[in-house]
Parts: C-alpha cells; structure tokens; sequence
C-alpha cells in the first residue's frame, strides 16, 4: 500500500498536500456564500453589489455545452467557494513570520520566496489557495511607482483603479464561469504600471490550489498605463486529488495607449491519473484589451497540466495600431483533454494579430484548437496571421482543428495555416543513431517542434517549460 | 417561421401516391415540423440562417404550388438552352418534375434509370432532409453497369418556369457506379422563376474502381434561394470529382460529404463562389476519412463584390484507422470593395497518428502592384482587375479533367 503510493508521488512531481488548517465558507453557491467571501474580506459595499449583481445574473445563464471535451456535471452547490490559509487573518509583516509550512511547500515547487528570488530580480505575489500570503519586492516597485498586491488589497487602497476597469473588459454578464467568477471570486493580482514606466522587473505569482473540493476562481487585472511596459508571469501546480476540482479564473488586461503587455503562463496542474481518474477542469477567461493606439498585449502560454483545459485568452484590437498575439503550446497525454485558442477581434484601423499554436497529443487525449479571427468593417489595413500545427503520437489520441474566420473588410489581409502530422521515423532514427534514446529524441524533436513558443517565454520560464515539455509526454513512446 | 399549414393531401392527390409512401412521407414531414428550417442556433447555419433569410426574401411561402403539374412544352424549354449543352446527354427536369430523359449518346443495355423512389440509403438527418423525403416531387435512380464508360456527359438541366413563385421545391437524385463504371454528369440551373426555395437532395454510390465527375452550375442571375445535399459513398479505388459554380443564385449553400470508406479512393471538391449586389453563397464540405491510403484534396476560391457575402466550411474528419491518409484544403477569397464578407471555417478532426493533413485560408483584396503593372502596360483598371479575377479562378478551372466539360465552363464565365 504504503509503496503504490510513494510509486504515485513520483509520478506527479509536485503531487502532495501541506495540511494547514482551512477557514471554508459555507458550502453551496447562495447569497449567504457571497456576502461570506465579502465580509471576510471586508469589501465595501459597492463590490458586494457588484458580486451580486453578477450571481443574479447567473441564476438566468446556462452552461456552455459547446466546447469538444465533455466532462461530468458539476453541482456548483456542492463546492467550497472560499477557504484561506489560516494564517490569513493576521497577515504577516515579513517572511520571518509566514507560516513555515507554506514556506516549506513553495520551496518543494521550486518558488524560491527569499534571496535567490531576489537575485533573479523576480517579484512574487504567490496565492496559495485563495489569498495572497506574501508579497516582495514591494519597495523596489513602489519606488517607481508600480502597483502590485492582491485583488483584495487593491479594493481597499485603490478602489477608483479597481472601480474603473474590473469588469470592463470581461463584463459582469459575460459567459457562464466568467460571470460565476463575477460572483465569487476571492483573490487574485492587481497590477498597475503608471505612465511611461517601464517595470523593472517581470512580476510572477503562482498559484496553487491546496484544498479539497475547493474551487478556485482568481481574478487578476493588469492595467497598463501610457507608453508603458509589463511582463507577467504565471505558473501553476497543483497537489494531487482525486476529486475533479474546478478552476474559473477571470484574468483582465487592458493596455492604454502605447502600452504593452506580456502575459506569460506555464500551466501543469494535476492532470488526473493515467486512466483519466481525477485531475482539475481549468476553464478560465482570459482577455485583453488594446483600449488606446499603439499598444500591444501578447499571450504566451505552455498548457502541458489539468484534465479539461478549456481557454481562450483573447485580444480586442479597438485601439488604430494595435497588436494582438498569441503563442500557445498544449501538450495532452493519456486522457487529458484541451480546446484552447484565441480570438482576436479586429476594430480598429491598421490592427495586426499573430496567432502561432503548437498541440501535440499522446496517449488517449484529445487536443483542439479552436480560434476566432474577427475583422470588423471599420478596420482598415487590418492584418491576421494564423499559424496551428498539431502533431500526434499514436492512433488513441486526437488533433483537431476548429478556426473561424471571419472577413468583413476588403483592405484586410488574413492568412492562415495549418498542418497535422507525426514525428517522422527518420528523425527519430536520426537522433536514435546519435545515442540519444527513444523519449530523449522524442523530447529533443518536440522542443524543435514548439521552439517558436518556448523563445517567446521570458528566460527563467524558458527553461522550465522545456523540461515540463518532456516530462508531459514521458511514457508516449515505445 | 410556422409551417404548420403544410397538408400532403394535395401531394397525394397530384402524385398519386400509395399508402406506404404516405405513410413514409407524413414521418418526414411530422419532423420537418417539429424542427422547422434551419436558424443560426444549429452550428452548421451560424453563418447563414436560413429561417431568417426564408422569411425575409420569401414571406409567403408556399409549399404546395398547383401550377409545378402544369404540362410544360418540352421544345419551349429545349429551345432556351444554348446548342453546345444539348449536343451531349441530357435529362430535363421542370419545376421539379422530370419530362425528358435523353441519354441518346449511350449503349442502352449499359444503364438502368429508375423511376420508383427506392432510395439509396443516407444518414441524413437534418430537417432540410427531412422536408426533402416529405415533399419531393420526383425521383431519377441511374444505374450506371460494370465497366461502361460514358462517351458523353449527361447535362442535367433543373428548368424552373417563370409562372412559380414562392414554392418550395423539393427533389431527389441517386446515381449508383457499379464496378469500373465512368459518367461525367452536370446540374445546370436555369431558372426563370422568382423567389423559390429550392431543395435538392443527392446520394452518389461509387463501388469499386469507379469513377464519377459532378460539376454543378449556377450561372444565371434568379431570386431563387438554392440548397443541394450531396453524399457520395466511395469503395476500393474510387474516385469523385465535384466542381461547383455558385453564383447566380440569390442564396445558395452547397453540401457536399463524402465517406471514403475503402482503400485507396479519392475525392476532390473544388469551388468558385463569384458574387455580387446582396447575394449569400456558401460551401460546405465534410470529408471522412475512414480507410487507409485514402486521398482528399479541396479547393475553393471566392470573388465578391459590392454587398456580398461567401461562406466556406470545410471539414475533415479522420478516422483512426484511416492511417496514410492524405488530405489537403485551401480556400482563397478576394473581397473587391468595402461592405463584403467572407466567412471560413476550415476545420480538421483527427484520430489517426500517420497522416498528413493541411489547410490553409486566406482573404484579403487584389494586389495594387498587380494592377499598376498592368496599368503600365496600358490596360485600364477595371480590365486589370477582371483578367487578375479570371486568372484567379482559371486556377479552379484547370483541376476539371473532363476537357469537354472544362470548355463549358470556360464558356460560360467567359474566360479564354
């Protein structure tokens, strides 16, 4: 008994709970539950509106059944909306007085929360469950007047910044889980870069959901002031449970104008087992908006975790030259499902988007990418570039590709492309002549296969990513 | 829209119609009623919904018109049709209604043409379908014996009068290849009519080593709204060649599916949309790969102008066990002024590892330096854009292998 499980943590590197004692709200998604997270949080009075304004508006909404992936009814009454560390209540001054555990399981996940972090010149809002325990590198970003400290925090200090731009790019009564998230979402990252800064450093949170039945929904709103500049990243693990736990996370961004944000995330939750058992269903929102001319958001992600990944971080184009990106690679094995894309809607005048995706199935997954290009009349010169390559190991396993694409303005140019293949034998037996072995050559030809993603990733990501790219497909081959 | 007005008493009465086929016929119509035409809630139609587009172009609609059993003179039709199409094989078809079946090029003893709907089976299950085996008027089987090839093609002329207006008509076509069979076939639309809704449904069965070409044709400018299903069943070594026309129509969505279900056959769907004033056309492809060494390739190309809008959904669907299979889809589109809109869904469904699967879609306007070369060399600017146009679509042309059927079309478009 005792070694089947020591057999199943090595199989899922950061498979492992840290018991700190949990504050849950009621269970159920009620009223009750919504002025709970409120008043834990000591939300004024507006937000609290604006939380119910959003379940009232959920109760008239249906889920989408659209999406390829099918999965088991979810009973929204049967989860936990809200559960914090203990340690919340009191929040700590500095690390010295966070609880040790907590610091005990970042290191295990390889976030380093002390000097080697500072080294890297990396700032940390890490959110373990639901509320932020500890933020660094305050001081450094404050000096240039950047802000970044939890949705919760932001409320309180900066409520005209929250009041003005929550919602305004993902709307209260948008889509199901987006507006469920509306309703319940309990922390997240606020990031305020002032005008014509340039972040000093790229800012990171990781998320990690601990608790047992606990869903997650995290709300993040980056804002981009004039001609500035900001690279976020996000990364992501999660302990292993058999339970499927729900993530819906609304992520925000808006980009004034000459603007650019960069959004990064390397997503590895708990996939399930091997026979599909267990694993997170991540449905998150993830939308940006060129408000103003010139600026510029860029996705970035590295989907290689959960069991259902179900996403489509999307730009819309409504500032005159404003660029849209997104570089995407998802990787399923065994019977992890994914339908992810992008939607880039063209409004204003010589708008460009670049989509670049890279799937790779193995085992019995299913991987889809599904997109939108959509060019509005009005905007002229606007120019699409689409690229989705999907690759397939074994004859268990899906690709598929779903993109629409829509035209209404005779000076635009759209071009799109796609290709579905396997590793060729030849390459395979190229690097097997060299000594590599068979997963080694199959991790080496994947990493060349995603190589225009990867080099989209900042550095320290990079690195990681590539590993996570080989271990996700460990075992399809041979 | 309501259709609850529809009674087949009248069909049973013109038609002559026994029990069984009532019987048979009021299922169909019990679910066209339950689902109604199409809207934009059905996946399929999000780019065009057809009950908006019915009650809006056709408010009245009718589904029973006495007048499409009204004795047509058969050498008034004939004589609208130009000399070239009438010097091959051809059926004439009136308002739905069949009057002439001419196939005076062939062996006699080599085919078989059935009149009694005995239908090829089909998965069809929409409500179009539906409609379609409720209400149609006639039925032609061809049947085409082993390792006879057609010296000529058979031009199928789809006559509608100008007296109908606001009918729905409905119509059935099979064609069965036997083994190493070979038929060149070409629906031409000649229309006279306003404001119909015609429906055409097509169940083409390819056994082994046969070959069929299907090239479809709507070049004359009408008010109609045109829907044609077509599925093709494919065995060992077959092939299909589908060519499609779509322009004169003021609406019109061509299906074609195809089920390559055998080793080694093929299927090639290639398209020109060219469209202008308020016109909607769309294609819509769906090619199943579901044996090995299976080959598919698609090609549509779209010129719109002035309000128009084209559609293209092409899908491929692979099996797993359909390894070595080849499938490859492009679709191009020229939007020649502001106002037009091109819609693309090129999709791909696939379970099987040893493949090599493409497509590609682009839209966008001509090239400005295309034409000022053009200019320089002293032609004007509308001439410059309509030869770039010509050679655009003479790219589509050049894939129709039968040469006499490729001259037609060259003909009719007007390109040299």
């Amino acid at each position: 008994m005792r070694e089947k499980e020591i057999d199943k943590l090595k199989e899922y590197k950061y498979g492992f709970t840290t018991d700190i004692e949990n504050i849950k709200s009621p269970k159920g998604l009620t009223k009750k539950t919504i002025e709970f997270i409120s008043k834990i949080k000591n939300e004024p009075e507006w937000m609290l509106n604006w939380r119910m304004k959003a379940f009232e508006r959920l109760q008239k909404m249906k889920e989408p059944n659209w999406q390829k992936p099918k999965y088991p009814k979810i009973d929204y009454q049967d989860l936990y909306y809200y559960s914090a560390p203990k340690t919340a209540k009191d929040k700590p001054k500095s690390l010295d007085e966070v609880d040790p555990k907590l610091i005990e399981t970042y290191k295990k996940l390889g976030i380093p929360l002390d000097e080697q972090k500072r080294l890297s010149g990396i700032a940390v809002d890490a959110v373990f469950d639901s509320v932020s325990v500890a933020t660094t590198f305050k001081d450094k970003l404050n000096e240039v007047g950047v802000i970044f400290c939890s949705i919760s925090e932001a409320i309180q200090k900066h409520p005209e910044l929250v009041k003005k731009y929550l919602g305004s790019v993902i709307p209260i009564n948008d889509h199901y889980f987006a507006t469920l998230n509306s309703a319940v979402f309990t922390d997240g990252s606020f990031v305020y870069i002032p005008e014509g800064v340039r972040c000093p450093m790229e800012l990171s949170t990781y998320f990690r959901i601990n608790a047992s039945q606990t869903g997650q929904f995290e709300r993040t709103l980056i804002i981009a002031d004039k001609n500035s500049y900001v690279s976020y990243l996000e990364g992501c693990t999660a302990p292993m449970r058999d339970e499927n736990q729900l993530h819906a996370a609304n992520v925000e961004l808006v980009a004034l104008e000459g603007a650019e944000i960069k959004y990064s995330t390397v997503q590895n939750w708990y996939p399930g087992d091997e026979d599909g058992k267990g694993g997170i269903y991540n449905f998150v929102t993830k939308r940006g908006l060129c408000k103003e001319k010139n600026s510029k958001i860029s996705w970035t992600q590295v989907e290689t975790g959960s069991a259902i990944t179900w996403k489509y971080p999307s730009c819309i184009l409504k500032g005159d030259n404003s660029v849209g990106e997104f570089y995407s690679i998802a990787i399923t094995n065994n019977h992890q499902k994914a339908d992810t894309g992008t939607k880039m809607i063209h409004l204003g005048k010589n708008t460009k988007s670049k989509i670049i995706s890279k799937g790779i199935s193995a085992g019995f997954a299913d991987n889809t990418y599904r997109g939108l290009v959509d060019i509005f009349p009005k905007a002229k010169n606007a120019q699409n570039y689409t690229q989705c390559d999907s690759l397939l190991m074994g004859n268990k396993c899906g690709a598929h590709t779903i993109p629409y694409i829509k035209n209404k303005n005779s000076d635009s140019n759209i071009a799109h492309e796609a290709t579905t293949s396997k590793i060729s034998e030849d390459q395979l037996f190229y690097c097997q002549q060299r000594g590599l072995n068979s997963e080694e050559a199959v991790s080496l030809i994947v990493n060349g296969f995603c190589k225009e993603v990867l080099q989209q990733l900042p550095m320290e990501f990079a690195v990681e990513a590539q590993k996570l790219v080989g271990i996700s497909l460990e075992g399809s081959v041979g | 829209m309501k259709n609850n007005n529809i009674n087949l008493e009248k069909f049973t009465s013109v038609l002559d119609l026994n029990k069984e086929q009532v019987k048979t016929r009021s299922q169909s119509l019990l679910d066209f009623n339950k689902k109604g035409f199409p809207s934009k809630k059905i996946e399929d139609w999000k780019f065009n919904d057809l009950n908006n587009i019915i009650s809006s172009k056709i408010p009245n609609l009718k589904f029973f018109n006495s007048l499409i059993i009204k004795k047509k003179d058969k050498y008034e039709i004939i004589k609208s049709i130009s000399k070239d199409l009438l010097e091959n094989n051809y059926i004439i078809s009136s308002n739905g209604i069949i009057i002439d079946v001419a196939l005076n090029y062939e062996d006699k003893k080599k085919f078989e043409i059935v009149r009694e709907p005995n239908f090829l089976n089909t998965n069809l299950n929409s409500s179009l379908d539906s409609l379609n085996r409720a209400l149609y008027l006639d039925y032609i089987k061809l049947v085409i014996k082993e390792n006879y090839k057609f010296s000529k093609p058979i031009i199928y002329i789809n006559y509608t009068s100008s007296d109908i207006e606001s009918t729905v008509l409905n119509q059935r076509f099979d064609i069965v290849m036997e083994k190493n069979s070979c038929m060149s076939i070409l629906d031409f639309n000649l229309n006279k009519s306003n404001k119909n809704f015609y429906n055409i449904n097509n169940k083409f069965l390819l056994h082994e080593g046969s070959v069929l070409k299907n090239y479809k044709i709507d070049i004359n400018e009408n008010s109609n709204l045109f829907y044609s299903k077509t599925e093709i069943d494919l065995y060992k070594n077959s092939m299909s060649e589908n060519f499609i026309l779509s322009k004169g129509s003021q609406f019109s969505k061509n299906e074609i599916e195809c089920n390559l279900k055998e080793n080694y056959s093929s299927a090639f769907v290639n398209g020109i949309v060219a469209l202008d004033g308020l016109k909607q056309h769309e294609i819509k492809t769906k090619i199943n790969h579901s044996s090995e060494h299976t080959k598919s390739y698609q090609l549509v190309k779209c010129s719109l102008k002035d309000q128009s809008k084209a559609t293209y959904q092409g899908k491929i669907y692979v099996d797993s066990v359909a390894q070595k299979t080849n499938g490859y889809q492009l679709s191009k589109a020229i939007l020649l002024n502001d106002g037009t809109e091109f819609n693309g869904k090129p999709e791909l469904e696939i379970y099987a590892d040893d493949v090599k699967c493409s497509h590609g879609s682009s839209s966008g306007n001509l090239d400005e330096n295309k034409i000022f070369y053009l200019m320089t060399r002293g032609v004007s600017k509308n001439q410059a854009k309509k030869i770039l146009i010509d050679g655009f679509f003479l790219e589509v042309i050049e894939k129709v292998t039968d040469s006499g059927v490729k001259e037609i079309i060259k003909d009719l478009m007007k390109i040299k």
